[in-house]
Parts: structure tokens; sequence; C-alpha cells
């Protein structure tokens, strides 16, 4: 799973969403490998190390995964190469203002 | 044939990794008296503490449940109480709590001592007593399989979920396969992941019980009115890429292997032999490996991304880190960098035979970075309010 030479870690197949191994400039072309072999996605923001850059589109509403599984849902819609974090998905689970067992 | 390390085998055929002796304030109010011992006696280890008076019902229970689990612990050889003498924790029944396991068990109090300076001379007095003691005790072989081990992260960053956490999974899978036990505990670090550990229950009950203990901590954060966002994931986690509880607890889990789970067990409670075994616990770090400590772990693996010096009073705190960055900053607190997995040029197994590696070395006497420091961290997770 994990590559020599990639610049994101891609988990599992059903991801939206790669994780930066080293710091990453917007408009930077970068490579992740998947079970087809080496991808390219370019970056339309800064990505510090650790952080996720999305590999497909998202709608707004929708649930965004990693490891395979959802780690909450878009409030807005986003493009592939776009910054993943706390300003574009939010959690659905241990929120005072939902009730539990929202997801899956 | 069975592999075997050389431990202290204690009366009860508990095997202890140290010979601690551990001093145990009934009540804050004996802290600085049992310090000041600690002090004066190397090798003896206090743990001071907020609680043991005002308190009742649960959380006075649990208090002595933590200072008696603390005490049974196998790596304390010989333990001494410290009463003041008028608190609610009873430190007669402490002793006798204690003393099932078979150790040498003292206490006194403050109060019938005359005073601080009085309590301080006494106290020494038999620290020493019972450290010489503890000094002549010979380590024997004894089996991998008494092994516990307890599997915990703290300041995480995306790198936990990627490299130490699923890293520590394979040793901790190496750990079962000889027979030992692992617990896994942060119960608010499994939200959003609580139904892949549920498949993995050994049973429907098991599964049952940890969907209960989950569902329970989530009805207690919305009857406080409060949002766990912003605590969970905390601001240094999120700084570190993670952005959501489910994020977070998926790369939480992959920490303890892939064994099936055994039992969920509360608080403190001891820690079955042979098996994977689920602790109901906070993610809070000190609260946490204090409950894994007293429900008898040997050892505390601690993952980090972000960095963090915790240690534990009785239990040695190996911590890994697949964070490069972090390593190299705070190399005086890790004890196991893998995060040569993140470029591929090491495998996953590789990395967890590190870490198992570093497991056995430690149950042979090595030291932790976090007990070359002297952490020695200890706090009681609370349930109500003190009166």
């Amino acid at each position: 799973m994990i590559t020599t030479g990639a610049d994101a870690l891609y988990m599992n197949e059903r991801d939206h969403v790669v994780t930066a191994l080293r710091e990453i400039g917007a408009g930077e072309t970068i490579k992740y490998r998947n079970a087809a072999g080496l991808q390219e996605v370019t970056t339309l923001n800064d990505i510090p190390f650790g952080h996720k850059i999305a590999i497909a589109e998202v709608d707004g509403g929708a649930d965004v995964r990693k490891y395979g599984e959802v780690i909450g849902r878009a409030v807005e819609p986003i493009a592939a190469g776009q910054h993943v974090h706390v300003h574009n998905i939010e959690g659905i689970r241990g929120r005072g203002d939902l009730g539990t067992k929202e997801t899956e | 044939m069975e592999r075997t390390f050389m431990g202290y085998e204690r009366p009860n055929g508990d095997i202890g990794i140290r010979n601690h002796l551990l001093i145990i304030p009934t009540v804050i109010c004996s802290n600085q008296v049992s310090s000041r011992i600690m002090q004066m006696v190397p090798g003896a280890v206090a743990i001071p503490h907020q609680h043991g008076c005002s308190q009742i019902g649960a959380d006075k229970d649990r208090t002595f449940e933590m200072l008696a689990g603390t005490g049974k612990n196998p790596n304390v050889g010989a333990v001494m109480i410290i009463s003041l003498g008028c608190e609610v924790v009873d430190p007669v029944a402490l002793s006798e709590e204690i003393r099932k396991t078979g150790k040498p068990v003292e206490f006194f109090d403050i109060q019938s001592a005359g005073g601080s300076v009085k309590a301080i001379s006494y106290g020494a007095e038999v620290a020493k007593r019972l450290m010489a003691d503890l000094q002549k005790q010979e380590k024997v072989p004894v089996p991998l399989s008494k092994l516990k081990v307890a599997v915990k992260c703290g300041g995480s960053d995306a790198t936990s979920g990627l490299a130490s956490n699923p890293a520590l999974g394979v040793a901790a899978d190496s750990l079962i396969g000889e027979g030992g036990s692992i617990v896994i505990g942060e119960t608010t670090e499994i939200i959003g992941a609580e139904h892949l550990l549920a498949e993995r229950c050994a049973t429907p009950e098991i599964s049952d019980k940890l969907y209960y203990i989950v569902d329970r901590f989530e009805k207690e954060v919305e009857r406080m009115g409060a949002d766990m966002r912003g605590g969970n994931p905390s601001p240094g986690n999120i700084a570190g890429g993670l952005s959501t509880i489910e994020e977070k607890s998926l790369g939480c889990i992959s920490k303890c292997g892939t064994a099936p789970i055994q039992g969920v067990i509360e608080y403190a409670e001891r820690i079955p032999e042979h098996g994977l075994y689920f602790m109901d616990s906070p993610g809070n770090d000190i609260e946490c490996v204090s409950g894994m400590a007293a429900g008898g772990a040997h050892i505390v693996c601690f993952t980090t991304g972000r960095g963090t010096p915790t240690g534990a009073a009785v239990v040695p705190v190996i911590k890994i880190t697949g964070n490069q960055m972090m390593f190299r900053r705070m190399e005086d607190n890790m004890d196991v960098d893998v995060s040569d997995m993140l470029d591929g040029s090491v495998s996953l197994e590789h990395a967890g035979g590190r870490i198992w590696q570093e497991i056995l070395d430690v149950a042979e006497g090595k030291w932790t970075k976090a007990e070359v420091l002297g952490h020695t961290e200890f706090s009681i997770n609370r349930i109500g309010p003190s009166l």
C-alpha cells in the first residue's frame, strides 16, 4: 500500500482523500498509488504534512471516506485537488446538536 | 515450547516486570507526606491525587478501586498506605484489599503519628525497611503468556493512524499469539468506529456491551449540552491533519491488532489473562493510562504523532511515533520511531516487529524514556460532584 516516491498516501479503494506525506504547495501535480498504479492530482491549495487532499469530487452533504470508512460529511461541494479539513467537512458523531448513531 | 522472560513472581502467582515500593496517599491531605517520603527513599514511587475526601457513591468507589488496583499491580512489590485519619477512603479496607495479593502492605495515619514531621520520619523508616526487603528478591523465568500490555494513543496526528497505530497492532497480534493479553480503552475515541470493533467481539453479548458504553458516553455528552468538537479532535489533532472524531477513531482502533474482543471491562477493572479486552475509559491520557495500570497492565504502549512526555507511576510507558520530525524534536521522550514506514522503505510487519522487540526488552528490564526521566503521572477519572 505504501510506495516509495509517492507524495501522498492512499489507504482504500473507497476513499475520496489521500494524506500528504510532505508539505505540498498549491498547483503542484502530486503522485499517489492505488491498485491501478501511479495516479496524479493537481492541488488547488497549500497542503500541510499529514493533511488530506481530495482525489475525487464530493457533493455538498455527501459522506467523505478515508480508510474505506466514513470520516464525516462535506459541508460544501469539494473538488479534486482541494484541501479537505475542518473548513469543508464535519463530523457527525459525539455532537450535542445531533442525535447518536446517524452514521451507517 | 512456551517462551519465557525474567520477572518477579508474587505470592499470588502474578508476575511483575518491575519491583516498585508504592506509596499510596488515601486522600489529597496526605499527598505532601507521601511525596516527601518518596524523595527520601530512592526507588519508591508515590501516587499523589486530588481525591479521597468529600466523595460519595460511585466516585468514592472509583477512588478506592483505583488506589487498590494500583497497589495490586504486579509491578508493585510492596505498598505503604498513608492516611490522614478522617477521610472517606478506609485505609484498613484498602490495605486488606491489596494484601489479598500476598505482598507486604503497611499503613499509618498522620493524625495518630503526630503531624507531618513525625509522619515523614516514621514513614521513611517503614519505607526503608520495605525497600531493603524488595532488593533481596530475585527474578525467575516466567511464561510470556503472563504479560498484559495496554495500547493507547495520545497527541495524535495523521501519522498515528497511518503508521504508529497499525504497527502497534502488529505487535499486539504477536503478544496475543504468545497467549498474552492486550487491553485497549478510550471509549471517546472509538466513536465512529465502534461498528468495526463490535463486529470483532467474540459473542453478541460483548458486542452489545460495547455499543452500550459508547451510547452511554454520547448520551452523557448530550445531557451536558456539550459538543465534543473542539475537545476531540483536540486543537493539536486538527493542526496535525485530523478533521473529525470519526477520522481519529478509525486511526485509533488499528493499534489493538486483529484478534477477537473477548470482553468489555470497566475502568480500573482487572484485565483478564489471554486475549484482547476493551476497557471503558476516557481518552484523557493520564486518566486512561492510570486506569489501565490499576487494571494490572505491565506495560503501556503509547503512540503519538504530536509528542508527549507521558509516563505512569508503576508501569513503563513505551512511546512510539510515526512522525519523524517530532521524533527528532522530542527524542528525549520517544522510544520507537516507525516513520520510515511512510516512505515505503520499511514494511508494516518490520515496523511492528521493532515494537514487539521493544516490548520484550522492556519486560526484561530495559528502561523506557519515561522511566529514565522519572515520569510517574497518575490521575483518577471522576464521575460526579464533590460534597
